[in-house]
């Protein structure tokens, strides 16, 4: 569906993006992951024919450059944050972009109920949180029901609440066949989301992996939260250090990220240091995240 | 989730390209409830029918009641707010649109829709000029009403005219506030130069050509060139050629102009105002077309 050959995008002859090659099929689901300034979101305007660019890029066929209504036609776009007009009604918008869309669609109420913003038509723009922007996003990147959907970091300005909620509705969304394209930050939203990761850094490709060796590949399977008596909080850190591990101090106890088939392994090697565990507990994904995306800067 | 979906998939089976006239259409109608709902518009339309009010009032009351007809006082002082007023409102009105929408990141949203920038910006330039229209006419409209209240006997065609022409000039005014709106990357900076533009066309040229006439004795006919090259002054001279098709109140220059020309200087004066909604606004797309929404 999405094809990129020898993608080169500069700004002021500073390389955003060098030969960057992707094909990404039907039904795919393709993340981008990398730090700040990997070049994420300038693919993603490149393929939506925002930026000019060096190489080729086709959607469906068509030539983003020479063809962009096509291109653009088969593609539902949700950006990082909606800068949407703020005296625009619910309803107001949606219709708006139906008609660009050319999709007639019949009632605003059942769009809007996809995407659990049912009743808020007559709302203005201005009114709408930041995760209900993003949903109001998503209903209007569903509109005419696209092949194919690209997401630029769409949870970075939500809190984390928004962020389950927003995740949780796109992997309804990404069950039915659609082709994704997205950047992110968050591994929790690779996990539900990508069968495939690209890893971007300075512009490159440096890797492209299958989504489940992802967190593997990252080693933040799952973070143990390990509560140690104070005077051996210092050994157990060093203990699980020279192991291999990569411990963090966490108030009254360390923090050790590990793969998810290795949970059990950090309570070895305290119990061959001789130092006891009072107390452990799985932190959550998004801590997880928070952690890991630490630990990737 | 899937009874919406279900929706928008019977929606798909229906739905068809649309054409690049539907979208200008609708980019212009959105721009237009944009505009109207916006507090410059409100300002400005109150602004011109409360200052055409007055000088319609007094203009009528100068003249003893006796009233005038044809191009007369209170045609003039109309004519003068037009003037000032008109072109403020339309530069400043295209250069916020393009340059505000790119500020809080609208630009690239509705470019990654299924549209042609040429068909973004002529919406946006269409529901901005009818946004202009609508306000001209307000105002003129309400001027007319009171001078007819009063028992004025003033010509309903100059009024008719004066409004049309309001119109032209707003529209070449929008074209140049829209190229500003293309080439800036801020609003703040769009509308400071759109105001900079203003100052120099209302009071910049005719000083100019005042002092290089006296400085550098213009000849007439480059002193008629010079003046065609301000839109101001080609709405100013057409306007008191088509209501009181005399414009040698003007001067040499005005009498030199009507006497080299004659009956051609309605379609000199249409030619020159048609080429400032024509250039700038196909500047603006050319421009537009190459540079990053970003």
């Amino acid at each position: 569906m999405i094809r990129i050959r020898r993608l080169t995008k500069r700004f002021a002859r500073q390389p955003a993006l060098l030969d960057v090659d992707l094909e990404i099929g039907a039904g795919d689901a393709l993340a981008l992951w990398g730090p700040n300034g990997a070049g994420k979101s300038t693919l993603i305007r490149c393929v939506l024919g925002l930026l000019a660019f060096e190489g080729e890029i086709t959607v469906g066929g068509h030539d983003v450059r020479r063809d962009g209504k096509a291109a653009r036609r088969l593609v539902g776009y949700v950006p990082q944050e909606l800068g949407f007009y703020d005296d625009l009604r619910v309803a107001e918008a949606v219709r708006l972009f139906a008609r660009l869309k050319g999709v007639p669609i019949r009632g605003v109420g059942a769009v809007l109920d996809g995407v659990r913003l049912g009743g808020q038509e007559r709302k203005r723009i201005r009114e709408l949180s930041g995760g209900m922007k993003q949903r109001l996003a998503l209903a209007i990147a569903l509109l005419g029901e696209p092949p194919i959907l690209v997401l630029d970091e769409v949870t970075a300005s939500l809190d984390a609440c928004g962020r389950r909620e927003f995740t949780d509705l796109l992997g309804g969304l990404a069950t039915g066949g659609r082709t994704l394209l997205f950047a992110s930050h968050r591994v929790e939203e690779i996990s539900a989301l990508a069968r495939r990761v690209a890893e971007l850094e300075a512009g490159r490709v440096t890797a492209i992996v299958d989504g489940g060796d992802f967190m593997q590949r990252l080693g933040v399977g799952s973070v143990l939260h390990l509560t140690v008596a104070s005077p051996q909080r210092a050994s157990a850190f060093e203990a699980l250090r020279t192991n291999g591990f990569a411990p963090r101090m966490n108030g009254v106890g360390v923090l050790v990220p590990v793969p998810s088939s290795q949970k059990a392994a950090p309570f070895r090697v305290l119990a061959d240091a001789r130092i006891a565990v009072e107390d452990f507990e799985l932190v959550s994904t998004e801590r997880a995240s928070a952690l890991a995306e630490e630990m990737h800067r | 989730m899937t009874a919406a979906l279900t929706v928008t998939s019977d929606d798909r089976a229906g739905s068809r390209p649309p054409s690049a006239l539907s979208n200008v259409v609708a980019l212009g109608m959105r721009q237009l409830r944009d505009a109207v709902r916006s507090r410059w518009f409100a300002l400005y339309t109150l602004a011109f029918t409360a200052l055409g009010l007055a000088v319609s009032y007094v203009s009528a009351h100068a003249a003893g009641g006796a009233g005038v007809s044809g191009f007369g006082r209170t045609t003039a002082g109309l004519l003068n707010l037009v003037l000032l007023i008109v072109p403020l409102m339309a530069l400043t009105a295209g250069a916020g649109s393009i340059a505000s929408d790119r500020e809080r990141g609208m630009l690239p949203y509705l470019l990654a829709q299924p549209i042609a920038r040429w068909e973004l910006l002529l919406g946006t330039y269409l529901g901005l000029a009818l946004a202009l229209f609508a306000s001209v006419t307000l105002g003129l409209g309400a001027c007319a009403a009171v001078l007819a209240a009063m028992g004025e006997r003033t010509d309903p065609g100059s009024i008719v005219w004066l409004a049309v022409l309001s119109c032209i000039l707003a529209l070449g005014m929008l074209s140049v506030g829209m190229l500003v709106s293309v080439v800036t990357r801020r609003a703040s900076v769009a509308t400071g130069t759109a105001v900079f533009l203003w100052l120099a066309l209302v009071f910049g040229t005719d000083l100019g050509l005042m002092a290089g006439t006296i400085a550098f004795k213009l000849r007439i006919q480059t002193l008629f060139g010079l003046c065609l090259a301000n839109p101001l002054q080609v709405f100013k001279m057409w306007s008191l050629h088509v209501i009181d098709a005399s414009i040698d109140v003007l001067g040499p220059a005005g009498t030199y102009a009507l006497d080299t020309w004659g009956s051609a200087l309605s379609w000199i004066f249409a030619g020159a105002l048609a080429a400032w909604v024509v250039v700038p606004l196909g500047l603006a797309t050319a421009i537009f077309a190459r540079r990053s929404p970003v």
